[in-house]
């Protein structure tokens, strides 16, 4: 199921490595994720671009050998949206951190994905901070201990697998690093699909949240993880106590909206 | 060619098209909006493309994305629009990406007063993003200047590979002159460098003998590696001391060592004369009025007309005030250009600013009347 294909070296700057995310850390899985989609789906390097944005996942730039975009905090979908419109064959995966497309960039997030930009967006939701030492996001779980809530997060977890959905995403599904064939499947199905599509994939930062909350190391997240993330048709069937408890896995949503490029050029065609 | 009689907003849109630009993507602000409602009609027609975005940090994003895409593109907007987009600008100069962006002036400080003009961004325009940086700002003062430096900005961009500033305001703007407009094949066009050495010797950031790297566009077999953060050649993020100092000089020295490439002032008057006003925008109109009657009253005195305000043309200005014994400053703001030129002039000439900041323009007669009573 998870063959490499042999295209698999293409896309790594090999010369780069070793990377700087923490041992434990999962990003470098969801990279390897992407990576791998894109040489299943036989997509070379010169037609895919990888769009990051600021923080610990941002630095995935550096260790690919295709097209590499890096912006500021949170606007990397505003510029993907540009660069969409001057390369429309081009594939993007826009990964982002859960600060970079919660909070600060919250807004172009709702918007790229109303728009329909054809862009597949990985969310590596860390629930935290990491680069800066491990403040909550807009998607840390509600009564977290992080760095900058010592005594439990007072505000509610953003649900932006919902946001999005509601927004207008094509497709819309939620995993874990622990689920990595599940993983690896979303992410092709996202990249194959036209139009906007999220994959939100939650990861284990156990520098600072599995440290902060007593989860412990790596292996102890990832089972955390594997124990937390349950089938979103189980998690449905839970009571709204018993639902506090998980995180839901799963797609939720999967149509196919004209994406924005090719109704503009169709309207616009029309006028002329 | 054609004649037509149209105002500066239309002018600075046509301009932009004449010139190549394909991709404008924007958020509507006063006084600007006769801009992008022209371009969102106009480029489709051509085959290019209008993005209205969620807010001004978006439109500069998405022009930036479209530029690295390999398009001519820009976007415009007004004071508190040009705040939000001060970040994503920074970044411009940092990647080193080819845009223009027209900010056309109002009334300022806080949302100011919308439909008012002002030329109180001008030291913003310089400085308003962080970090050491250079950047290029042109300032036209007619209808005709607003399409022609708006044609040359889009041509320094993809020259300088950097983002470029034109500085309207909203007089100016909304202006209606006649103005000759040349089609693309009559004018000069300078597009963007391709790549000369093969896809796998390409390093993106490699600068050329004039310190300009050749960005390929994406999605061609070049790959191009782009990152706000210092970077190596190849586009990989790096904190080396040498490499980031060596990066930042480049960045400053491939404008600075070729500012003679930029448009230079006008003068206008008496050569070699003893009074000088230093004017620009829309100023720059009732400054040049001023001199003809206070010419015509025999008063020994000459006018520089700014075209670009930065890089600031300090050895232009110093050559043209070498006799100059009193050196008026007209602008609408509370005297920031009287400072740059105080600065380079160090005190080798009175320095006199002749103010407005009230919304209002300020007039041929007032200008007179406070030469006529320093000088008498």
């Amino acid at each position: 199921m998870l063959g490499i294909p042999d295209s698999y070296s293409d896309y790594v700057a090999w010369e780069q490595l070793p990377h700087l995310w923490c041992a434990g850390c999962g990003h470098g899985i969801i990279l390897k994720g992407i990576i791998l989609s894109l040489g299943e789906l036989d997509i070379p390097p010169h037609k895919a671009l990888l769009a990051s944005g600021i923080g610990c996942s941002g630095r995935a730039g550096d260790y690919v050998a295709c097209h590499r975009f890096q912006g500021t905090h949170g606007r990397s979908l505003a510029f993907a949206t540009g660069i969409a419109a001057a390369q429309p064959d081009l594939t993007i995966v826009a990964l982002l951190g859960d600060g970079d497309a919660g909070a600060i960039g919250g807004n172009h997030l709702i918007h790229a994905t109303r728009r329909n930009i054809n862009i597949t967006t990985v969310i590596t939701n860390n629930y935290n901070y990491g680069m800066t030492g491990g403040q909550f996001s807009p998607l840390t779980p509600e009564n977290s201990i992080t760095s900058t809530s010592r005594s439990g997060k007072t505000e509610s977890i953003m649900d932006v697998c919902s946001l999005v959905a509601e927004a207008g995403a094509n497709y819309v599904a939620r995993t874990t690093v622990y689920h990595v064939g599940e993983m690896h499947k979303f992410f092709k199905e996202a990249i194959s699909t036209k139009g906007f599509s999220l994959v939100e994939v939650i990861s284990p930062c156990p520098t600072y949240y599995g440290r902060y909350n007593k989860i412990g190391n790596s292996p102890e997240m990832l089972n955390w993880l594997k124990e937390k993330a349950i089938p979103l048709e189980k998690y449905n069937s839970l009571s709204q106590e018993e639902k506090q408890n998980f995180v839901w896995r799963g797609k939720l949503i999967q149509r196919s909206r004209e994406d924005f490029i090719s109704k503009y050029k169709k309207q616009q065609s029309a006028v002329k | 060619m054609k004649n037509m009689f149209i105002q500066g907003n239309e002018a600075c849109a046509l301009g932009a098209i004449n010139a190549g630009a394909r991709f404008y993507a924007g958020y509507p602000i006063s006084p600007v909006n006769e801009l992008s409602e022209f371009c969102s009609q106009e480029l489709p027609k051509l085959g290019g493309i209008y993005i209205q975005m969620e807010d001004e940090i978006g439109g500069i994003a998405a022009v930036i994305g479209a530029s690295l895409g390999g398009m001519k593109a820009f976007t415009a907007t007004s004071g508190p629009g040009f705040s939000l987009m001060q970040e994503n600008l920074g970044y411009a100069v940092m990647a080193e990406v080819p845009l223009v962006l027209i900010h056309v002036q109002r009334y300022g400080l806080g949302t100011g007063v919308a439909t008012k003009p002002g030329q109180q961004d001008m030291l913003q325009a310089r400085w308003g993003t962080h970090g050491d940086h250079p950047i290029i700002a042109l300032v036209p003062s007619t209808v005709q200047e607003c399409f022609d430096l708006t044609v040359q900005a889009f041509n320094l961009a993809e020259r300088f590979s950097s983002p470029v500033l034109l500085l309207t305001d909203a007089a100016i703007a909304h202006l209606r002159e006649r103005v000759i407009i040349k089609d693309a094949e009559e004018l000069n066009i300078i597009n963007r460098k391709t790549p000369s050495v093969s896809p796998d010797e390409y390093l993106p950031y490699a600068p050329d003998e004039k310190g300009i790297p050749t960005l390929a566009p994406y999605g061609g077999r070049h790959i191009l590696r782009v990152t706000g953060l210092f970077h190596d050649e190849r586009g990989y993020s790096t904190s080396n001391p040498e490499k980031c100092r060596k990066l930042l000089e480049r960045l400053h020295n491939k404008i600075l060592n070729h500012q003679k490439e930029l448009p230079p002032p006008k003068y206008y008057g008496k050569d070699g004369a003893e009074i000088i006003l230093i004017s620009y925008g829309i100023s720059a109109r009732s400054a040049r009025e001023a001199v003809e009657r206070g010419i015509k009253k025999g008063i020994n005195m000459g006018m520089i007309n700014l075209q670009t305000v930065w890089p600031f043309p300090e050895e232009h200005i110093l050559n043209l005030c070498n006799k100059a014994e009193k050196i008026f400053v007209v602008e609408l703001n509370m005297g920031q250009i009287t400072g740059e030129i105080q600065k380079i002039l160090k005190g080798q000439a009175e320095v006199i600013p002749i103010l407005r900041y009230d919304t209002n323009v300020i007039t041929p007669s007032e200008i007179l009347d406070k030469i006529e009573s320093v000088v008498k």
